[in-house]
């Protein structure tokens, strides 16, 4: 197999015109015009954020996948449509990918550890090598070949015989959908901490978003910043939201996301369902495509909580009118019997990662599972499953309120 | 008790947030004091200070268009809240382009300091982002502690070279040493010394010249029958006095600095609308 993606298609430039056709050639992924495109090597930046592996696989319809996978459960993809070349075949900037990828080529999904080398280099694969497990896969930078080889068998994904695939993409994203300029969030994102690891996108009444760093149960509450911004409906493009809905997830890893696709200048549409179900975030051109799942925190005692658990306030906007008399807190302390007597602390979900339950077969076929090498597909159900099994009962979305409002005139 | 202030002007925003940076810069938790008229931030010299102290104190009225306090009681009407500094500077650091911020004292779930900045948005209503500081109340038995430390009795004082200048010096200094002698004569003659096993490093300040402090009887003291040569010298931790150099982002008015032979180096930095002293004890 032999791919090349010419710098200025995948950057985006609008393809076939009527009567072009595409020149097949025998596709190659070459580090040379890899590293001049901007788009591959902006997504790339963007997977080293959320994984330390990346996996590359030519499909039929001769799309070039890029996929980062992280053990936690986030995933991302990014897919390059076919784009035909506008220069003859054989020109150093040609190409595409050819839509007729021999089926060796399908079948070897491999991992690059991108980690240690966090520069543009990728394996120049070739047709043949697909098939030798064992042999050693050069590597090629844009300037120098690199005197090392990683030994192909570490890298091919392989299980039990058999090549398993990553999770792909879910067709159908669950849950409700916000598209929004990227930009939105790239300034909402920056007054919260660059180390924050969580935050919890909720929805309040008059159609407003929320963003709230998430505090941990285990945390003090009278020792931890709270940070909340709330962005108003009409600042998105569109917005479908089930009012009173939150969801909490990674945003370290979402950061990543939002330079690529700011960078890119392509809208964001975020689609997610009840906590503990992954979210969805995806970032959508004619020549690009690109999907980040990430694993949502779950709400454990979910059948009796608010759905502004975590604190998320009712109102659209902190107003004034909520109460700044310490007075009685004053009282207490001045009597000595201040610690006894303060407020009790607001209790949080208890943090749960890893999204629902597991099926036992399901369980089995993982402890077959090798290190180091891609999950199974049956992986791709643990995230998607609650959404392809209808009959699972759903989450009671009657909460009881943790936390009153103590808010009052003033 | 109840405080709400608001500041709608930018540079009034962006020179309190310089201010509370500086604050951020040099303790970890401080006092925060509110009267009617000035706030002040107070670090006291409390051992786990390293025995440092400081002495913050800014006009209200030269930040805030709004500014409402009711302390704890009529004859005591200031609120005391200890916080982390670094947290207020977090909460102001996006506010550069903000159309207004508020702070509000609250006690949803326990005693806060809400800060609401309001930005511009390109929808009809504008971005909201609050930040709740947790504050613990310091109840009234205990502001004695908090007491505005008195200027002691110095045998020197003198001007501060251009902080800039003493600042790189002082960087250069804290790698071979973490103590740093400050010494200084009626001359105007300052000299900043470290000495290792290895090496003995000097650096001379001349012409800086000394304030002119009045005593109690309204003569100028210090300088009446004192040897102006003779030099007053103090050893401190080159680390706090980095922290005091470091955390400046404006250069001061006037900085100047009162030496107890071999006891405490006493700093004072005058801005138009603010003035810190800094306290850093004298190593044994």
């Amino acid at each position: 197999m032999k791919c090349v993606i010419a710098g200025g298609n995948v950057k985006g430039e609008r393809g076939l015109g009527p009567g072009e056709r595409s020149v097949p050639a025998e596709p190659c992924l070459t580090p040379h015009t890899l590293s001049s495109s901007p788009v591959l090597g902006r997504a790339v930046h963007s997977l080293s954020r959320i994984g330390d592996e990346l996996y590359l696989e030519p499909t039929e319809s001769g799309v070039c996948s890029i996929g980062g996978w992280e053990l936690n459960g986030s995933w991302m993809g990014a897919g390059g449509a076919p784009v035909p070349p506008s220069l003859p075949a054989g020109s150093a900037n040609t190409v595409a990918v050819s839509p007729a990828v021999p089926p060796c080529c399908q079948l070897l999904p491999f991992w690059l550890c991108l980690l240690p080398l966090r520069t543009p280099l990728l394996p120049a694969v070739r047709a043949g090598q697909c098939r030798a497990r064992n042999r050693a896969v050069p590597m090629q930078s844009p300037h120098e070949v690199l005197p090392g080889h990683l030994p192909l068998a570490a890298l091919a994904g392989e299980v039990g015989g058999e090549m398993s695939h990553p999770a792909q993409a879910p067709c159908q994203p669950p849950g409700p959908a916000a598209p929004l300029q990227v930009r939105l969030l790239a300034d909402a994102v920056v007054h919260f901490p660059p180390m924050l690891a969580e935050v919890t996108l909720g929805t309040g009444p008059g159609g407003k978003i929320s963003l709230r760093n998430y505090v941990e149960d285990e945390a003090e509450p009278s020792k931890t910043m709270v940070t909340e911004l709330w962005l108003a409906e009409d600042e998105f493009q569109s917005v479908a939201v089930t009012p009173g809905s939150h969801i909490t997830f990674c945003l370290k890893e979402f950061r990543g996301l939002l330079s690529f696709a700011e960078a890119s200048n392509l809208p964001l549409t975020i689609h997610f369902d009840e906590p503990g179900r992954p979210m969805i975030f995806t970032l959508d051109d004619t020549v690009l495509e690109v999907h980040l799942v990430l694993a949502t925190l779950s709400d454990l005692q979910s059948n009796s909580q608010s759905p502004s658990t975590n604190g998320v306030s009712h109102l659209p906007a902190p107003s004034d009118d909520f109460a700044d008399d310490l007075e009685s807190y004053m009282v207490a302390m001045e009597t000595g019997e201040g610690d006894s007597e303060r407020a009790p602390s607001p209790t949080f979900p208890l943090h749960t990662p890893w999204p629902a339950q597991r099926e036992p077969e399901e369980e089995k076929e993982e402890e077959g599972a090798v290190p180091g090498t891609p999950p199974h597909k049956k992986f791709r159900s643990l995230f998607f499953g609650s959404v392809m099994t209808p009959g699972r009962p759903g989450v009671a979305t009657t909460q009881e309120v943790l936390a009153e409002d103590s808010e009052g005139e003033s | 008790m109840r405080f709400r202030a608001k500041i709608v002007d930018l540079a009034c925003l962006n020179h309190f947030s310089r201010i509370v940076n500086t604050i951020a810069k040099l303790a970890k938790t401080c006092i925060l004091r509110l009267t009617v008229c000035k706030l002040y931030f107070i670090l006291s010299d409390k051992v786990a200070n390293g025995g440092a102290s400081m002495w913050c104190e800014l006009s209200q009225g030269n930040f805030f268009d709004e500014f409402q306090m009711e302390g704890a009681a009529a004859e005591h009407n200031e609120i005391y809240l200890e916080l982390v500094p670094e947290n207020l500077s977090r909460a102001l650091k996006t506010a550069q382009n903000a159309k207004a911020v508020k702070i509000k004292l609250t006690n949803k779930h326990c005693p806060c300091l809400r800060v609401a900045v309001e930005l511009p948005s390109l929808s009809s209503s504008s971005r909201i982002v609050t930040h709740d500081i947790p504050v613990g109340v310091i109840p009234r038995r205990m502001w004695n502690d908090f007491r505005e430390p008195s200027v002691p009795d110095f045998d020197v004082s003198i001007y501060l070279p251009v902080l800039k200048t003493m600042k790189s010096v002082v960087e250069r200094m804290k790698n071979l040493s973490n103590f740093i002698v400050i010494e200084a004569n009626l001359n105007g003659e300052m000299n900043l010394k470290i000495e290792t096993d290895l090496v003995s490093v000097t650096t001379h300040f001349k012409d800086l010249g000394n304030p002119p402090w009045a005593s109690e009887d309204g003569c100028p003291s210090s300088a009446q029958g004192r040897d102006l040569e003779s030099m007053t010298e103090a050893c401190i931790d080159i680390k706090k006095l980095l922290q005091l150099l470091a955390g400046q982002q404006v250069n001061p008015t006037k900085a100047l600095c009162n030496i107890v032979h071999k006891r405490v180096v006493h700093f004072i930095l005058l801005h138009e609308e603010v003035s810190l002293q800094y306290f850093i004890p004298a190593v044994a």
